[in-house]
């Protein structure tokens, strides 16, 4: 994207950068043209990445002390709370962390969903994306299984117990992922392992995805491709970073609210009592975030069934440039569309809410509902809304007067000639 | 729009039916603690009462196994003097060892003990007790769903089942435990113990007391937390004004404004 070609000024500088051209990777990416109209639903990205260092940095430390053997996990988990110096703040921050994380992968695959951001040419960052989110879900759920209490010990069974569905070697498998006949120690020390390998693997698709989307560079809320880079873009940094920087410390704010003042809210109080494979808690319920999920493999009676369904949840969306058919990126320029939008919104909070509560009754009724409803927006309202729906007039640049569009984009009305 | 606000209307219409579903179960009495809240602290005296209520009454039964007795003086906690913690200590017997021949021993607890357990595993507390284990204690108001409402509850919640309702041997009736049935038996008798600072010991008085200290057991860091809680987000307050005032002048060389 960069327009020019970095020359180091120093000769050693020179000598470096032929040989391994980080100080031109630096110059790309504080230069990088960004659209200077970015909103603030844009800055997730780099409250992702914070979200992820944190996360590995933590852990990192957390790994240090905990012990990952199924009579002394438990112990170790309140070993670090109360014996290893400041071990109550680095075990709260990463376990409130895991919850601001996919607070923030939420708010970003929304902003791409309302921006239409997955669209033609951003395939590939999109797919990239939810390649992380999957990696997400699987790191998150084995490290809810680390401290060893009753719901990392049923939530794990009932997980693990998925893939007993599939025929004939289902059996086999949920054995083979148990190392064991049942959850126990062997689950434990793999999970353990896999929990400290998949952040990383997450990182490098971190590089993937900021590569793939530096080669068409940002979406953006018009969601039209830039016209004139001088006119149109701010370099990266110092204008990106430091709106960044504000929107962090705001979420920051709210993740300190959290891991200071209530830092328990977003647990399970049966998480506090140890695993016992003898009693079994009254309602099993996974951590908010995978909610939505557990609602749409409750919702159907057949067990295999559920789990081809929910799994279907996530890989739909791999497919979602195909099958939107809209021409039009942003939805602010899709009447139709924005209203599906919020409906598929309030759709997935319904199935997260069901997702808690107990799978009868008027909660079985909503799931079902919601579940169909779910699968519907992508298989059908979004063709058929591409084709049919008449959009709004779309501007020519970001930086040119929109005469006609929505009232939000008054502020490219005056052109300011200082970049 | 018309189907959006028809959702919201779901919405609100289950979390009230929801509410009303949740009526039916007596909630736990609510009790203004001084440790809730964003500045919250424990009463010190409160938590030495309420280990006195422990270890007279509660540990005969309940261990509280993450706990160790140098953690009765740290700053935060019940705040016993150094002497007394190591008095504390000394009144336990410690099983240690092996010593050179290989024998295990006992000796007087040190302050670096962990609590002695009143039962030497799982099952000899079980088949004590009726068939029911008495939970650890460290965590167990964090354990329960309502916390430390939920446990003063429970300790104040004896009385005589309702007409219908027939108990087994050993089974008490309890308003707030959830099922209203609790094998452990009222403890709790006005004057049980005798306080050292001179409280008069009701029920009430010890439940609460104890309640502090189980609290206080399962966060021993709530303090810090709190202090900490504070401080830390005036700082990010401050930075995010600094950063938003720099924000704003760095970006008036461009339109449009943020």
């Amino acid at each position: 994207m960069s327009e020019h070609e970095y020359v180091p000024k120093s000769k050693a500088g020179k000598w470096f950068n032929d040989r391994l051209p980080l100080l031109s990777l630096a110059s790309h990416l504080t230069d990088y043209p960004t659209p200077k109209n970015l909103n603030y639903w844009w800055t997730f990205g780099g409250i992702l990445t914070f979200c992820l260092l944190t996360q590995i940095i933590t852990g990192i430390v957390l790994a240090m002390h905990y012990v990952a053997h199924a009579d002394l996990a438990f112990a170790s988990v309140e070993h670090i709370m109360r014996d290893v110096n400041y071990g109550w703040l680095i075990r709260y921050i990463h376990s409130n962390g895991a919850s601001m994380f996919f607070l923030a992968v939420y708010i970003h695959i929304f902003r791409s969903l309302f921006y239409g951001s997955y669209k033609s040419p951003r395939e590939i960052i999109w797919i990239i994306g939810l390649m992380i989110y999957l990696l997400m879900m699987a790191a998150a759920f084995m490290g809810y299984v680390l401290p060893w209490g009753q719901m990392s010990f049923w939530g794990a069974t009932v997980i693990t117990n998925l893939f007993s569905a599939i025929p004939l070697v289902g059996d086999s498998i949920t054995t083979w992922l148990w190392g064991a006949y049942s959850v126990d120690n062997p689950t434990l020390t793999r999970f353990f392992s896999l929990h400290y390998l998949i952040p990383f693997l997450i990182l490098g698709l971190v590089v993937l995805h900021i590569w793939a989307l530096h080669i068409p560079g940002n979406n953006n809320p018009v969601g039209i491709d830039i016209k004139k880079p001088s006119k149109d873009t701010v370099p990266f940094h110092p204008y990106i970073t430091i709106k960044d920087a504000f929107a962090l410390l705001l979420f920051m704010i709210i993740f300190a609210g959290f891991v200071f003042f209530a830092p328990n809210v977003l647990g399970h109080s049966d998480n506090y009592i140890q695993a016992n494979p003898m009693v079994t808690p009254a309602h099993i319920v996974p951590e908010w975030y995978l909610l939505p999920f557990y609602a749409i493999l409750r919702s159907v009676p057949d067990k295999l069934g559920g789990v081809i369904l929910m799994f279907s949840a996530i890989f739909i969306l791999f497919v979602l440039p195909w099958l939107d058919t809209s021409k039009v990126r942003s939805a602010v320029f899709r009447p139709i569309y924005r209203q599906f939008f919020w409906i598929l919104v309030v759709d997935v909070l319904v199935l997260g809410y069901v997702g808690a509560m107990p799978a009868e009754g008027i909660y079985l009724v909503l799931a079902r509902v919601g579940t169909i409803y779910y699968f519907l927006h992508f298989i059908v309202i979004l063709p058929v809304v591409g084709y049919f729906e008449k959009t709004e007039p779309v501007p020519l640049s970001i930086s040119e007067p929109v005469l006609t569009g929505s009232a939000d984009y008054s502020m490219a009305k005056k052109d300011n000639e200082k970049i | 729009m018309k189907k959006f606000k028809l959702l919201l209307t779901i919405i609100l219409t289950l979390s009230i039916f929801n509410n009303l579903k949740s009526a039916e179960q007596i909630d736990p009495i609510k009790v203004d603690w001084s440790f809730k809240g964003l500045l919250g602290k424990f009463d010190r005296s409160s938590l030495q009462r309420g280990y006195q209520v422990y270890n007279e009454v509660c540990a005969s039964c309940h261990s509280m196994q993450y706990l160790s007795y140098r953690n009765l003086g740290e700053p935060g906690g019940p705040e016993f003097s150094e002497e007394e913690v190591k008095a504390i200590a000394a009144g336990f017997e410690v099983i240690d060892g092996p010593d050179a021949q290989g024998e295990m021993f006992t000796r007087p607890g040190r302050p670096s003990d962990k609590f002695v357990s009143p039962y030497p595993n799982v099952n000899a507390a079980t088949a004590a007790n009726g068939g029911a284990y008495p939970p650890d204690m460290s965590v167990l108001v964090k354990a329960r769903k309502g916390g430390a409402n939920y446990i003063y509850s429970v300790l104040v919640g004896y009385e005589d089942p309702p007409e219908g309702v027939v108990l087994d041997e050993g089974v008490y009736y309890n308003k707030y435990m959830i099922g209203n049935k609790i094998k452990m038996p009222n403890n709790l008798s006005d004057g049980l113990v005798e306080y050292a600072d001179g409280t008069e010991a009701t029920i009430d008085q010890m439940a609460k007391d104890v309640t502090t200290f189980l609290s206080w057991a399962a966060e021993p860091e709530l303090e810090t937390r709190h202090k900490t809680g504070v401080k830390v987000i005036l700082y990010l307050i401050l930075l995010t004004i600094l950063v938003f005032l720099s924000m704003k002048k760095i970006w008036s060389r461009v339109n449009p404004e943020i």
